[in-house]
């Protein structure tokens, strides 16, 4: 199979979030980074699908912050190639970056197309959904196992309560993931920089876009939530004592 | 374009999804708001008993075999086909596991904007919850029409319960060459506990670093006779049973006391443990959006705290 794993970098959220000026965005200069955690995900899924059946893997992504580490980064653990899509503002809306990955995904002839499942910041939709039909492909997200039985996939969907819906489909399909049936692997630097050095990264141009979300946004802000949290303070002692109190009067 | 407001009604298992009465409730403000109707869309085999208790003015529905279950290809093409022909000004789907796969495919093939995420909808804005729930994203539509994917939890279930819809059925489009084949659904495992059922959970997250640090919160959990429970990222590193899960894709709990350890709160979280009576939350982030939802608050790193308080009780 030919499975084409697109990759995006996200803010990580560990950081403190702030609004820019505007109040409209995140400040993102002092943002930092990272590979959003489902692709870790679709990755694996990929690699697995590729060690049982053959295959090769591809990464792919729109140019943006440090997105040459994280192609080489997939490329460590073991992506036959990396392609990165130039051209194009890393700040778009996901129906232009989907339509711009399908332009260059749909030149590859894929089987299989492994996103991750969601973002923190897709506001006008999930990538891997917009990119299906722009692809003409079917599509299946919260996806949690994947299997290859000749030319068509068994595919596991999660609903709540951890119940799960079971699918057969023919290719090519994007799949949005959410889980892979393994705890994603782990590349060391060493092998990043290795990779870095012997890999050859593909450049494609953008091509037309041509689409937008017909939404823009008009504000951004801290949700004031409940806000009602009563915050115990004081030494560690003091705190686990209060705490033994609250819950002792709870139950 | 109509001024109605069409719901896209969830069930699964032969049971109507809480999501459903929510958008319902929330469309009814919204109609009269726009001058139009809400009509609640269903689809499946032999559903349509399901509408009983809609709150809408009317409940259009698809009855076809090849919708007995859902199918994200069948569910599609058989929604746009209805938003095509109504043109609806608005359209609610749930931001759920069924809605995710029919929210962003009908905005392309019905040209309309889709905002996702969203915990408020008017007529010309709709507010997001982005970034983990650490912000907040008000978008304004460029033109009148819109589908907004709702997050559970987000309105009230009551609001859209009601009775004295019209029922029309409505014709399913051809499915008879469908790539995607249901094939069955597979029930979760019984696990060795049941956290649905306990009064006191202490629940763990991603802060407590590895498997191997899982202890501590067990002793906390044991000295409270209650039981540990999870975040999703500590069920997918396999070191808690998916039996412990809270959240969208895991159990809904509403114990008397929930003890977040080291959980930040996003909101497939806070969607399965917000109705606890109290919450507790341990986190050393004090912007982590679990206060916002938390009855008490501590900033202390865990591994400090917890051990303390397994001493007082
Ligand atoms: C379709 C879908 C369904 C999902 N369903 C669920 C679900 O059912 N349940 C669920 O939980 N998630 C679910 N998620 C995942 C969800 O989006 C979040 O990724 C997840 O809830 C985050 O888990 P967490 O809070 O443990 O981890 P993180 O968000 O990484 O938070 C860890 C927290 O620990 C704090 N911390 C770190 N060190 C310490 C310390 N020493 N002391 C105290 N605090 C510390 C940090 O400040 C941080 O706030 C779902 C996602 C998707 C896409
Ligand atoms: N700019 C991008 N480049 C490559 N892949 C992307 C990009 N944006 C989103 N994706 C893919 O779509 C998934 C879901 O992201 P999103 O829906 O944008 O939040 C990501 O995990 C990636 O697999």
């Amino acid at each position: 199979m030919n499975i084409i794993v697109p990759i995006k970098q996200v803010p990580d959220l560990v950081e403190e979030l702030e609004i820019d000026s505007s109040g409209k965005d995140l400040d993102r200069e002092w943002l930092k980074f990272k590979v959003n955690e489902f692709d870790d995900h679709a990755l694996e899924e990929a690699l697995l699908l590729k060690e049982e059946s053959g295959g090769t893997v591809t990464a792919i992504a729109l140019d943006s912050n440090d997105i040459d580490k994280a192609l080489y980064a997939a490329a460590a653990k073991g992506a036959d190639k990396v392609v990165k899509v130039t051209g194009l503002d890393g700040n778009v809306s996901n129906h232009e970056a989907a339509k711009v990955l399908a332009n260059a995904i749909g030149e590859m002839s894929p089987d299989l197309v492994l996103t991750g499942v969601q973002s923190v910041e897709d506001r006008d939709g999930q990538l891997g959904v917009l990119l299906a039909h722009y692809l003409k492909a079917p599509h299946i997200s919260v996806v949690t196992g994947v299997s290859i039985n000749g030319d068509s996939v068994t595919v596991n969907k999660e609903y709540g309560g951890g119940l799960v819906a079971e699918f057969e489909a023919s290719t090519p399909i994007v799949l949005g993931i959410q889980a892979a049936r393994e705890t994603p692997r782990y590349v060391p630097v060493a092998k990043v920089r290795r990779a870095m050095r012997s890999t050859d990264m593909v450049e494609v141009a953008a091509g037309e876009a041509g689409v937008s979300a017909g939404t823009s946004i008009s504000r951004m802000f801290k949700p004031e939530g409940g806000g009602s949290a009563e915050m115990l303070t004081g030494s560690t002692d003091d705190i686990a004592n209060k705490l033994a109190e609250i819950i002792k009067s709870k139950i | 374009m109509s001024n109605n407001i069409f719901v896209i009604a969830e069930h699964i298992q032969g049971k109507v999804e809480d999501i459903t009465y929510e958008m319902l409730g929330k469309a009814k403000g919204l109609a009269e708001s726009s001058g139009g109707e809400v009509v609640a869309i269903l689809l499946g085999s032999g559903v349509k008993d399901l509408a009983g208790d809609f709150a809408a003015n009317k409940v259009l529905y698809v009855d076809d075999a090849q919708l007995a279950e859902f199918n994200p290809e069948a569910y599609c093409k058989t929604i746009e086909s209805l938003v095509s022909q109504h043109t609806p000004r608005v359209v609610l789907v749930g931001n759920t596991s069924q809605g995710m796969d029919i929210a962003a495919g009908l905005s392309i093939a019905c040209d309309m904007p889709l905002v996702a995420y969203a915990s408020e909808v008017t007529l010309n804005s709709v507010t997001s919850q982005l970034y983990g729930g650490k912000m907040s994203v008000e978008s304004n539509i460029d033109g009148d029409r819109f589908i907004a994917s709702i997050l559970a939890g987000s309105f009230s279930a009551d609001a859209g319960k009601g009775s004295g819809a019209t029922l029309e059925d409505a014709a399913a489009p051809d499915l008879s060459d469908l790539k995607i084949k249901f094939t069955k659904l597979i029930e979760p495992e019984g696990g060795d506990v049941d956290i649905t059922q306990h009064e006191v959970l202490v629940s763990v997250g991603r802060g407590i670093q590895n498997e191997d640090n899982i202890p501590i919160v067990q002793a906390l959990a044991d000295k409270l006779g209650g039981a540990l429970s999870s975040s999703r990222p500590i069920v997918d590193s396999k070191w808690l049973p998916k039996t412990r899960q809270v959240g969208k894709s895991g159990l809904k709990v509403k114990p008397k006391v929930y003890i977040a350890v080291g959980i930040s709160g996003a909101p497939e979280h806070i969607e399965g443990m917000k109705d606890a009576d109290c919450i507790i939350a341990i986190n050393t982030d004090a912007k982590a959006p679990i206060f916002d939802y938390a009855h008490f608050g501590v900033t202390e790193d865990l591994f400090d705290v917890v051990p303390a308080l397994v001493e007082k009780l």
